[in-house]
């Protein structure tokens, strides 16, 4: 083990039991919280969970997503996501090596509806969340399909996006806490 | 105990005229500093106005008037954070601390560094609700009022972006100031509720392990964090350094996850979704992991390790001749306290132990100054931090070895200053 991991693993602790907000247990607190209904819940709840747990009902596929992809990302990202003024999207889809160390897409995401989640909240930045979940599904589609991670014709909706296996699914170690 | 001082304490303690660190105590030593290139030229402003600094006009006249929010002398204007990153689109990007025009350990507010994803949301506090759901017995919403009664903490934290120093992977090293190196830190006094009190009266379930924490910025950034670290000593922050949390560090109310990197201390924080799994949100995937030479990338890299840094002398600076200098820096590690921090003049071939200014305190910045008797010739200065739990900072071509040169985010290696027989002063890898 090299010098540096084994200093981290010999005072690994992903908590440290001495803060002094832990064992300061005289707190005594006001309640205040206004309890929120399971409707209420549902307007603000937008995750989306690795294993698809939250994806919204919808569809989409690759050649509706590349037209959207052509008027709303591809000023910044490219005209085939091969990055600009933003980065890259497309990779080539195959694990990042010493002599490959690409981070997009197809390369280093660990999980499909990441794609989703993030193009839905955070895409385009000028009109983030504007996005329906049809339009995010072809977006989707598109993207993985130019990674070469699905078929031109694959239709992404919750349960397919959910079952896409990516090529660098297995990549990463967990260091501060473990799964 | 000036005028004391005798030969043997201006012996060195390490190679390159390193003195010993209790000269400092003793007060007894006049000391010269580097100084930036742009304070001279503050001082030339002044100038023209040729005032007699025996009998100057401002002794004679009523003074300006009182103001509701003081702003730094008009002769400091050049202190200010450094903007970099995209211009398309404008709110995506960084603006960097100038570490190498403070002192002390506190950077005020409107210097804390900022990475903004989409811009710098305009909140009105009226209509912020905090939300916490998920596996708890009683979902619940906060008012930012309803926060501002709670008990609350204060605790003197760092915070450092995980992609701070990055340009320490560059093969060749960066000529830039210190702060536009590394200064995506800063060091604030945060204020708010401990977490752990609103978690509970959500009442967490057992089968809770993570909890995603949403901002209400553009683009809603989301990470997924370890229940239990969050319990034990998040805070929901509502003041900075006395005042509340200014808008581009998250106003009204900001996650405070001590010793954790930046992106964990998720600002304009609106919802804390408590469940049995992380979401693996983009920003923990995609974004702070660092692939290494394996293909392997580290994933889940939050806690911030053991840093230092000297700000002066530092790049950009000047030096002023032979003479006695105070060698000046910062160090902090998310682990705990600072034990000790160590200079060398020599590139690293010997050392001596710093003064580390009071107060020292857990996952803040600690102060350190070592005296130095600089003999006009070329030196390679380096600070070396060493945490309580023992963690030392790493060379870099040890941590280069280790990590690769891929993996972007958290770069902590020994930074190496050379300082000229001229008197400048320039980065290199040594
Ligand atoms: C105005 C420029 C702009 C437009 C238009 C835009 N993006 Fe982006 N995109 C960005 C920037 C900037 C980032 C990086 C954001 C950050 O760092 O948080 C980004 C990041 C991304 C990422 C994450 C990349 C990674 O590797 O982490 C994806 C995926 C993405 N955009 C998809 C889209 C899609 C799909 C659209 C069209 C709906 C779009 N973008 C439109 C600027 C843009």
């Amino acid at each position: 083990m090299s010098m540096l991991r084994r200093a981290a693993a010999a005072i690994f602790v992903p908590v440290v039991a001495t803060s002094a907000i832990a064992a300061d247990t005289d707190v005594k607190a006001p309640r205040l919280g206004t309890p929120l209904s399971t409707g209420e819940i549902a307007k603000w709840d937008r995750t989306i969970f690795a294993d698809g747990r939250g994806l919204p009902p919808g569809k989409g596929a690759a050649k509706d997503g590349r037209v959207i992809y052509e008027q709303k990302c591809a000023d910044c990202h490219g005209l085939r996501g091969e990055g600009g003024t933003a980065e890259e999207l497309v990779s080539e889809p195959k694990p990042p090596s010493g002599d490959y160390p690409s981070k997009a897409i197809g390369s280093y995401w660990p999980f499909a509806p990441t794609i989703f989640d993030f193009v839905r909240r955070s895409m385009p930045p000028a009109a983030a969340g504007t996005l329906t979940a049809n339009e995010t599904y072809a977006l989707t589609a598109y993207l993985l399909a130019a990674n070469g991670v699905i078929g031109e014709g694959d239709e992404m909706n919750a349960k397919t996006l959910a079952a896409v296996h990516m090529p660098n699914r297995d990549g990463f170690i967990w260091i501060d806490v473990k799964p | 105990m000036a005028g004391k001082l005798t030969e043997d304490d201006l012996a060195p303690v390490a190679g390159g005229g390193l003195l010993h660190r209790r000269l400092f105590l003793q007060g007894g030593l006049v000391l010269a500093t580097a100084q930036t290139a742009t304070s001279l030229g503050a001082e030339e402003e002044a100038k023209p106005r040729a005032e007699d600094p025996t009998d100057p006009s401002w002794i004679h006249r009523t003074g300006l008037p009182f103001s509701g929010y003081g702003t730094p002398s008009k002769y400091e204007k050049y202190v200010a954070r450094n903007i970099g990153g995209n211009r398309t689109p404008a709110g995506d990007g960084v603006s960097w601390t100038p570490l190498e025009d403070l002192e002390g350990i506190v950077t005020p507010s409107g210097l804390h560094f900022e990475r903004h994803h989409d811009g710098v949301p305009d909140i009105d506090p009226a209509a912020h609700r905090l939300v916490i759901h998920g596996l708890v017995r009683q979902p619940l919403e906060f008012t930012v009022s309803d926060l501002l009664r709670y008990p609350m903490r204060s605790r003197f934290l760092f915070i450092e972006c995980g992609g701070n120093s990055n340009a320490g992977w560059h093969e060749e090293p960066i000529q830039r100031p210190v702060g536009d190196f590394h200064g995506l830190v800063s060091c604030s006094e945060w204020t708010g509720v401990p977490l752990s009190i609103l978690l509970d009266e959500a009442g967490v379930d057992a089968k809770a392990s993570w909890v995603i924490a949403e901002g209400a910025d553009a683009g809603l950034l989301n990470v997924s964090l370890p229940l239990a670290k969050l319990m034990d000593d998040a805070i929901v922050a509502l003041y900075q350094n006395g005042e509340r949390v200014r808008p581009e560090n998250g106003y009204p109310i900001r996650l405070i996850v001590p010793g954790w990197e930046g992106i964990t201390n998720v600002k304009w924080l609106r919802r804390l979704h408590v469940t049995d799994a992380p979401a693996m949100t983009r920003n923990e995937t995609a974004k702070y992991t660092e692939l290494q030479p394996s293909g392997k990338a580290r994933m889940f890299t939050f806690v911030m390790d053991a840093k230092s840094l000297i700000t002066s002398p530092s790049p950009g600076q000047k030096m002023h001749g032979a003479n006695i200098y105070e060698i000046r820096g910062i160090a902090w590690s998310g682990r705990g306290k600072i034990a000790k921090v160590e200079v060398s003049a020599d590139g690293g071939k010997s050392w001596a132990e710093a003064h580390l200014q009071e107060p020292v305190m857990a996952q803040c910045f600690t102060r350190f100054r070592s005296p130095w008797a600089w003999n006009g010739q070329s030196a390679l200065l380096k600070s070396r931090a060493t945490d309580e739990t023992g963690y030392v900072q790493p060379e870099r071509d040890v941590l280069v070895k280790e990590r690769g040169r891929e993996g972007y985010f958290h770069y902590n290696a020994i930074v190496c200053w050379a300082v000229d027989e001229d008197g400048t002063i320039s980065h290199v890898y040594a």
